[in-house]
């Protein structure tokens, strides 16, 4: 237990102690698609009913951000270890792939959910944001947190190199948040469009999310939360298996 | 007696490249042993071995009789190694950096042996600095320490002194040394052979992934048999007889003359006698491992 506590309180240090990069500038971002957006979009659309455009983007954008800061930390974090080389230091001692899995993941949601909490706490100034069903809005953070957690390691332990990640980073993860129905209800969507977001996993966790708040969705909560949930337990497997081989950690 | 190493015919492919062909060492506890060998003979691939962090491509390796790849856990808790390339972690301090190292060991209050440690590596004043402000040599250090605060009872230390200062050197020594006396099993890989003679009471050499020799470092000693003399001569001129035995010829004017046997040197003498030729600087030297080694490596292939 204290390996596993050890490593987690490592991961957690390395984000927080430059928490102006990783905190502050996430939220800051979002910040700025808030204002832009809602400037720009405010009266021209009415996405749910009764619902301001600026309240019906800061979940998303909140969401958004969790999953992106959430897969930025297991990634970096397992990559520069590996170009460094100090990645043997959590290589030579007796941790538990089980430990080594959880503390990885577990430091990833952290900073994923400190980022959304800190989204929250910066918008909700702005705008008139209710909070219909909490406990939904946070299995569904924890989910999404979690499945961009465990993507983040496999896509650091596959990535050698720094080019190798922001492939993932640019033509996976940047695809798949934006194009989620961040911004936009999918119901606006024409026909194709609109299946296509069907299979992106992360349109539930965003709708599922914002249904935390406003108490309404595309698709039936349970429905999402169930697919969400799926993803989550499929990828953990697939990543603590990965870490059980010792793929291209231990050659 | 459970061995404190036992490499069972290891092998290691990368592809098409044998790095250690069915290796076999056994290390008793306490010992102080040197695994020796060129750049690329498979002396670091052999250590990642035993630490977990090469997957051997064939056959068993122990420590302390736990299997590093069945019973991995075990057998990384009685293993301590310093690695050879000098990486750190940029975002802590000394003290954390122990601190954190102790912690995947599973020990929580660690403080007062990462004192001892820190002592004893001249890191007491550097304790609270970062790591990314030490020099190379500190760094070196802080990689030792770390190495040991989980009191491992079998130690590996890959090229500790490539680079490194004399001070640091001789304190590092001390240190291990005392960790043998007190019963650490060590492993050590040095390319400076006469640390290796100095330290090890055994000795195993690879060339390109193969065993070539395992004995005592005495046993290792005694197969180059005989001695060298160096001498420097007034008048400069050494007697014909004398000219075989001649090894080399330095430009300072110093002669060196291989002898099969310490007792030759009385027969050198009496010919210089004859040939009136004196003595200035004379110095009986005995063949060290660096010739062994070189003798050995040169032998096959």
């Amino acid at each position: 237990m204290t390996g596993f506590y050890t490593l987690f309180y490592k991961e957690w240090l390395r984000f927080w102690k430059v928490n102006v990069q990783t905190v502050l500038a996430p939220v800051l971002t979002a910040l700025m698609f808030l204002l832009v957006f809602s400037h720009s979009l405010r009266g021209h659309v009415e996405v749910f009913p009764g619902v301001d455009y600026a309240a019906f983007l800061v979940p998303g954008l909140a969401m958004m951000s969790v999953l992106q800061n959430a897969f930025a930390n297991s990634s970096s974090s397992l990559m520069q270890s590996k170009m460094t080389g100090n990645i043997v230091f959590v290589l030579l001692p007796p941790l538990s792939h089980g430990e080594f899995f959880l503390a990885y993941l577990l430091a990833a949601m952290a900073r994923g959910l400190v980022v959304g909490c800190g989204v929250i706490a910066a918008t909700v100034w702005f705008v008139d944001l209710p909070l219909e069903h909490p406990l939904w809005a946070f299995l569904f953070a924890l989910f999404g947190s979690g499945i961009l957690g465990a993507l983040g390691i496999i896509a650091g332990i596959y990535s050698d190199k720094v080019d190798q990640l922001a492939l993932f980073q640019n033509f996976i993860i940047l695809p798949l948040t934006f194009l989620s129905g961040v911004f936009y209800s999918i119901q606006s969507l024409p026909p194709f469009w609109q299946g296509l977001s069907h299979l992106n996993p992360v349109f539930y966790m965003i709708d599922g999310f914002r249904y935390g708040f406003f108490g309404h969705a595309d698709v039936q909560p349970l429905a999402s939360l169930t697919i969400v949930a799926v993803c989550f337990f499929a990828l953990s497997l697939i990543t603590f298996w990965l870490i059980k081989t010792g793929y291209k950690l231990r050659q | 007696m459970i061995p404190a190493i036992q490499v069972d015919q290891v092998s290691k492919n990368y592809g098409s490249l044998q790095a250690l062909s069915s290796v076999s060492i056994e290390v008793p506890e306490g010992e102080f042993f040197g695994l020796l060998g060129p750049n690329g003979a498979g002396k670091t691939t052999l250590i990642n071995i035993l630490a977990g962090l090469v997957l051997a491509s064939g056959g068993v390796a122990r420590v302390m009789g736990y299997d590093v790849r069945g019973e991995y856990r075990q057998a990384r808790r009685v293993l301590g190694v310093v690695p050879q390339e000098l990486v750190f972690d940029p975002f802590f301090t000394v003290r954390e950096t122990l601190t954190i190292q102790s912690g995947y060991f599973g020990l929580r209050n660690n403080q007062a042996w990462i004192d001892e440690v820190m002592h004893h590596l001249h890191l007491a004043d550097k304790a609270d600095t970062n790591m990314r402000a030490l020099s190379g040599g500190m760094r070196r250090r802080v990689l030792v320490a770390q190495a040991l605060v989980h009191k491992p009872p079998v130690i590996v230390l890959d090229e500790p002194t490539a680079g490194v200062d004399v001070e640091l050197r001789q304190a590092l020594w001390k240190f291990v040394r005392r960790l043998n006396r007190d019963g650490h099993t060590i492993v050590l890989t040095t390319h400076y052979l006469e640390e290796a003679e100095a330290l090890c009471s055994r000795v195993a050499m690879l060339k390109q992934g193969q065993l070539v020799a395992l004995d005592t470092t005495q046993n290792l000693l005694r197969m180059h048999s005989g001695c060298y003399i160096e001498l420097r001569l007034e008048p400069d001129m050494l007697p014909q007889t004398l000219a075989p035995l001649v090894v080399e010829h330095r430009e300072d004017g110093a002669y060196r003359l291989a002898l099969k046997d310490y007792v030759d040197v009385e027969g050198v003498m009496a010919q210089l006698r004859t040939a009136q030729v004196r003595v200035q600087e004379m110095e009986v030297l005995r063949p060290d491992l660096e010739e062994v080694f070189v003798k050995i490596m040169n032998r096959e292939g």
